[in-house]
This record gives C-alpha cells, sequence and structure tokens, in this order.
C-alpha cells in the first residue's frame, strides 16, 4: 500500500504565486527516497502537503490511505500524531530541556503516560545512538548530536512515516552523514522515509529520488521509475 | 478505516506544558506576576486589617460588656427640656435586675486651670456632678488618687475624667482647678472609659458639693444603670415608667454598646477606597499578564508550529497558553495572599490587635487572579491556535 498518495495536487498562495503546479506522487511504505530540487522548486510546500501541514488548492492528497481534505483540524492533528514524524532544519529542541524530555514530547499529544513516555524516548535516543545523552540539555549536545536527539523525537511514536526537511542543512559533513546513518537505519527497520534536500550528495544517498522544479516533479514521481 | 481522533491531554500533561513554558523565562513570569501580587496584596491586606480592627472592637465589646444603659432626659411634649426627678435614681435601683445605677448631673460652671483664663474656654470640658456609685455602675478604674467618697463628695474636691485630665495638663492629685468661682483640689484621675466617653471629658464633682457650692438642683441629667445580660430587655422595657410615672415618653433609654456594635458594623466601610486601589493594581497587573503572553506567543511561534507537526490539535495550543496565563496569575496571586496576610499580621501585631484575615478574602483573590489569568490569557491563546503550522514554522 502506498503510504503517500497525490493526485494532480496543486497550491496556489495569494497573489497567484503556484507552488505546485499538478503533481502525482506515490511513495510506497518501506521507501527510502529523496525530494530534491533548487529553492523556490515547491519542494518545502510538497513536504507540507505530505505532511498535512497545509492543504493543497486541488487535487487529492491521501496519508495513510486517509484522504487529508475530508479531515477536520482535529483529525488532521491525529493523523500526524500517530502517522507522521517530523525532522527539521532548525532542530526546534525546547532549550532546557534534557534529551529525554525533549523526545518524550514526542508522545505528549498521542495519550500516553509520563513514565512511559520517558521510557520510550530512552529507546529512541538508544535507536540514534545517544544513549549516554539522556540528561544533557541541547547547548551541550553538538549539532549532529541535537538532530539526532530531534529524529528520536520524530520516531519516538514509531510513526510509518518519517519526513525530515533538510536534515544535514544545519550540518558539517561528518555530522551531516551521521544523521542521515540514523535515518538509513530506520529505514532499514521499516519506516518510511522521506528527506527534503536541495543537496544533490544528500539526495544521491537515497536509493529513490524524486525531483521537483517549478512546482513540477520532473523524475521519480513513481516508484521504480527513472530513479 | 479507523476514525481519527486526537487523544485526550491528561490535566498533569496541560500544567507541565504550562509550567515549562514559564520555566524557560523566569525573569519576565516574576515581573508580570508582580503585578498581579502587589494587586492582591493590597487587596487582602485592606481587607485583613479592616477585618482585624473589627475583631478588636468586638473583643473589646466582650470585655466592655453589652449590659449598661443609660436614662437621659428628653424632650416634653412641648418642645422644652424635660428633667428627670430628682428620685430617679432611686426608683431606678429598685428594679429587680438592677445590679447598681448611678447619676450624673450635667452643671453650667466651667472648669479653668487657673481663675485668669477666661470664662468662655471650656476646653471641651463639661462640669457634672457624680453620684458615689458611678465609677462601680461603669466599672471604671482611677488611674491616679482617688474616687469620691462621702468625704471629699461634700468638699470642693473634684475628679477627672481621662480626656479632661490631659487638657487641663494635669497628671497628678493634689493640684487645683477653678471651678465655678473657687478652687477645687484634684483627688482623682480615672481611666478611659469605653462605654462612656462623655465622663472622660467630664470634671466630677460631688452631687452635695455641687450642691452647695455649684448652685446644682439635684436633677440628674444622665443615669447609667447595669442589670444582669439576661434581663437588659425587660429593664430597658421598663425604665422609662421607673424613672418618670408621669411622662414616661420624656424619657430617652439608650445602650452605649451599640455605638460600638454599629462601628465594628461598619469599619469596613471606608476600606472601599483602599479596594479599589487595590483592584486598579490588579487590573495593571492583569494587563501586563496580557502583555507577556501575547509576546510569548509571537516569540514562541516555531514552538507552536513544532507542537502542531507533533499532533496536537488547535484546542490543545490554546488550553496550553491559558494554562500558562492561569499559572502565571495564579503565582502572583498566591505571592501576593502571602504578602497582604504577613503585612496584616504585622500591622495587628503593633497595634496590639487580633490579626484576623478572612477565608473569603484569600478565597476571594484565588477566585480574582484565576479570572484575570483567564481573561488575560484568552486572546494570546486564541491567537497561538489560530496560527497555521506553515506559518509558524516559516518563522525565521
Amino acid at each position: 500500500m502506498n503510504v503517500v498518495e497525490l493526485v494532480s495536487v496543486t497550491k496556489v498562495y495569494s497573489g497567484d504565486v503556484a507552488a505546485l503546479r499538478g503533481v502525482d506522487l506515490e511513495i510506497g511504505a518501506g521507501e527510502l527516497v529523496a525530494i530534491v530540487g533548487p529553492s523556490g522548486s515547491g519542494k518545502s510546500t510538497l513536504l507540507h502537503m505530505i505532511g498535512t501541514l497545509d492543504l493543497p488548492t486541488s487535487g487529492t492528497v491521501r496519508i495513510a490511505g486517509y484522504d487529508v481534505g475530508t479531515l477536520s483540524d482535529r483529525e488532521l492533528s491525529a493523523l500526524r500524531s500517530r502517522h507522521l514524524g517530523f525532522v527539521f532544519q532548525q532542530f526546534h529542541l525546547a532549550a532546557g530541556v534534557n534529551a529525554l524530555d525533549n523526545v518524550a514530547d514526542g508522545l505528549l499529544y498521542n495519550g500516553v503516560h509520563l513514565r512511559e513516555r520517558r521510557e520510550r524516548a530512552a529507546a529512541a535516543l538508544e535507536r540514534v545512538g545517544l544513549g549516554h545523552r539522556l540528561g544533557h540539555r541541547p547547548d551541550q549536545l553538538s549539532g549532529g548530536e541535537q538532530q539526532r536527539v530531534a529524529v528520536a523525537r520524530a520516531v519516538v511514536g514509531d510513526p510509518p512515516l518519517l519526513l525530515a526537511d533538510e536534515p544535514t542543512g544545519n550540518l558539517d559533513s561528518t555530522a551531516g552523514a551521521s544523521v542521515l546513518d540514523v535515518l538509513h537505519d530506520l529505514h532499514a527497520s521499516g519506516t518510511t522515509v522521506a528527506v527534503i534536500t536541495h543537496d544533490r550528495d544528500v539526495a544521491s544517498w537515497a536509493p529513490r529520488q524524486i525531483r521537483v522544479k517549478d512546482g513540477r516533479i520532473m523524475a521519480g514521481a513513481t516508484a521504480g521509475a527513472d530513479a | 478505516m479507523s476514525r481519527l481522533s486526537p487523544a485526550r491531554m491528561s490535566p498533569r500533561d496541560v500544567l507541565r506544558v504550562g509550567a515549562a513554558g514559564l520555566r524557560s523565562r523566569p525573569t519576565r513570569v516574576f515581573l508580570s506576576a508582580l503585578g498581579i501580587a502587589i494587586g492582591i496584596a493590597t487587596m487582602v491586606a485592606v481587607i485583613g486589617i479592616s477585618s482585624s480592627s473589627r475583631e478588636e472592637l468586638l473583643r473589646q465589646l466582650d470585655r466592655l460588656g453589652t449590659n449598661l444603659l443609660t436614662v437621659e432626659p428628653g424632650r416634653t411634649l412641648f418642645g422644652g427640656d424635660a428633667k428627670l426627678p430628682i428620685t430617679s435614681t432611686e426608683m431606678v435601683r429598685r428594679i429587680a435586675p438592677v445590679t447598681s445605677a448611678a447619676a450624673t448631673g450635667e452643671l453650667d460652671a466651667t472648669v479653668r486651670r487657673t481663675d485668669r483664663v477666661a470664662k468662655a474656654i471650656t476646653s471641651g470640658i463639661t462640669v457634672r456632678a457624680a453620684d458615689g456609685e458611678l465609677l462601680t455602675t461603669l466599672e471604671g478604674r482611677v488611674r491616679t488618687g482617688k474616687w469620691l467618697n462621702a468625704a471629699t463628695g461634700r468638699y470642693p474636691a473634684v475628679v477627672l475624667g481621662s480626656v479632661s485630665a490631659q487638657r487641663l495638663g494635669i497628671s497628678a492629685v493634689g493640684g487645683q482647678v477653678w471651678i465655678g468661682d473657687r478652687w477645687f483640689t484634684v483627688v482623682g484621675v480615672l481611666d478611659t472609659l469605653p462605654l462612656a466617653p462623655e465622663i472622660d471629658r467630664s470634671a466630677l464633682v460631688g452631687f452635695d458639693a455641687a450642691e452647695r457650692y455649684l448652685g446644682f438642683d439635684g436633677h440628674p441629667t444622665m443615669i447609667y444603670e447595669r442589670s444582669s445580660d439576661s434581663a437588659v430587655n425587660d429593664v430597658l422595657a421598663v425604665l422609662p415608667r421607673t424613672v418618670s410615672p408621669e411622662n414616661p415618653d420624656e424619657v430617652d433609654v439608650s445602650r452605649p454598646s451599640d455605638a460600638l456594635t454599629a462601628k465594628a458594623a461598619a469599619s469596613g466601610a471606608f476600606t472601599n477606597l483602599m479596594l479599589g486601589l487595590g483592584a486598579v493594581a490588579l487590573l495593571v497587573g492583569g494587563v501586563g499578564v496580557a502583555n507577556t503572553m501575547v509576546i510569548s506567543v509571537l516569540e514562541r511561534r516555531k514552538e507552536i508550529g513544532l507542537r502542531r507537526s507533533l499532533g496536537a490539535t488547535r484546542g490543545q495550543v490554546r488550553v496550553q497558553f491559558l494554562a500558562e496565563s492561569l499559572l502565571l496569575s495564579a503565582l502572583g496571586g498566591v505571592a501576593g495572599a502571602v504578602l497582604g496576610g504577613l503585612a496584616t499580621v504585622a500591622y495587628a501585631v503593633s497595634r496590639g490587635w487580633p490579626a484576623v484575615v478572612p477565608p473569603w478574602a484569600i478565597g476571594g483573590a484565588i477566585c480574582a487572579t484565576l479570572l484575570i489569568g483567564a481573561v488575560a490569557g484568552l486572546y494570546p491563546a486564541m491567537r497561538a491556535a489560530r496560527l497555521s503550522p506553515t506559518e509558524a514554522l516559516a518563522t525565521a
């Protein structure tokens, strides 16, 4: 089954700026894909569509089988909390809060008790190789470590789909590589991972690349196609 | 496919998230809670101090008793001044439940430090003829010297009320004052009598001396009477007829303790102005909280975006900021209640009063802060909730 299914999706912002001009896209369960394109290509808008953070102007977005356009704000929130995990370029960790609680907050909206949240957060941090850094605050961690904490927060609820928006954008190449390794491990254990990037080197690391330009998909719209 | 429905956040989680938002900005939280604290402290202290003063009055009343009645001549049917019969004190003493009774008679004479002081200068002191039983009936005490007895009551001797002594500048016995047209020897000075302030402002001479030297006609102008507590109302009912069987309507009976009771009841009234000031401080504090929350929402757009991406509903974002605002003002409210309580205790102790902070004042303070927190947080919380996730995340 496809985790992500976009059918002729367009997105027009106010002022007649067309960010997406009829996008068809499928991402299957367990895939590791890179959505690659220059800035202004519409890849961020594409991420918002897939992440249900915004609704398309026309067309259909189906995530984990749910038609996003028919869902209420509450239902969308529930969809995000259970089926999606986000990693952002800027980490978005709470300052002054240790790694364990930052990750545990990833389950705050899933109706899980605090003790279980912390237990699962510890396990998620272990998974990203930060089992020894539970009590460290973000300012005590390197950039790569902070991004791995953010990855742990995104996957602590075991979402079927992980979206990473320029996850290596703020990192040097070593730290970036360590984050990509973690994403690769998650993919290996069955999570669908989509990485949005403008960096061709990062894109080439993924088995499937979806090239976006001027609001259209130039290549890689369906699995197995011209990667 | 299963229907999607967001999980509920437990109240504890709501509090945790709200508290976490405050913990990250301690200085700002302190300053904006301070505004609320000042308002609440003012109001609690004002209520506390006036309650303490009321409590003091009530205790005083307890100590003094409420069984003292006074009888005064009223007006005649034609509007003239009535007179109490000379025998009225004796008649009052014959009422069975009456334990003691005493009379005073107001005199025209004035009391002066010396004969050189102009006659018109009375210093607000009235010269009265006083019955020997007066001090017993009023349960008063002599501060220095002695009360009038059978001997001194016949001679030009005078006992001064506490205020009179102060106004005449006399603190020791043995000196002389000029009353009417002769010297009187001061034999005693009385303690303050809270139930008979008119005696505090009197110079008291014996009945016999008043008749002999000051032309007193023997008609009492005020009779004090004490009875058992349970009989006060019965005595009250029969007093006019007993004192003046022919003209009971010309007799005024009153209960001096009623004045204290009224004072206790009224002591809260003049605090309204202070309460108003406290309310203004509270309002300003509330505006401070609202301001802090608005800025907080602006600064934390990214956090809001992140929470939305983690699955927070609009309602949950709204509740988070409302909880933060409520916690912020509750913090100020609790601190203010404690400060106000301490101020009350300090003031009451310095005045020798019992310290009383009514529970309803504390309860009211807490309700007020919660209300302020809710109102102040409503608009910022709505703004936070309305923010679209992409907009929030796109903030640089």
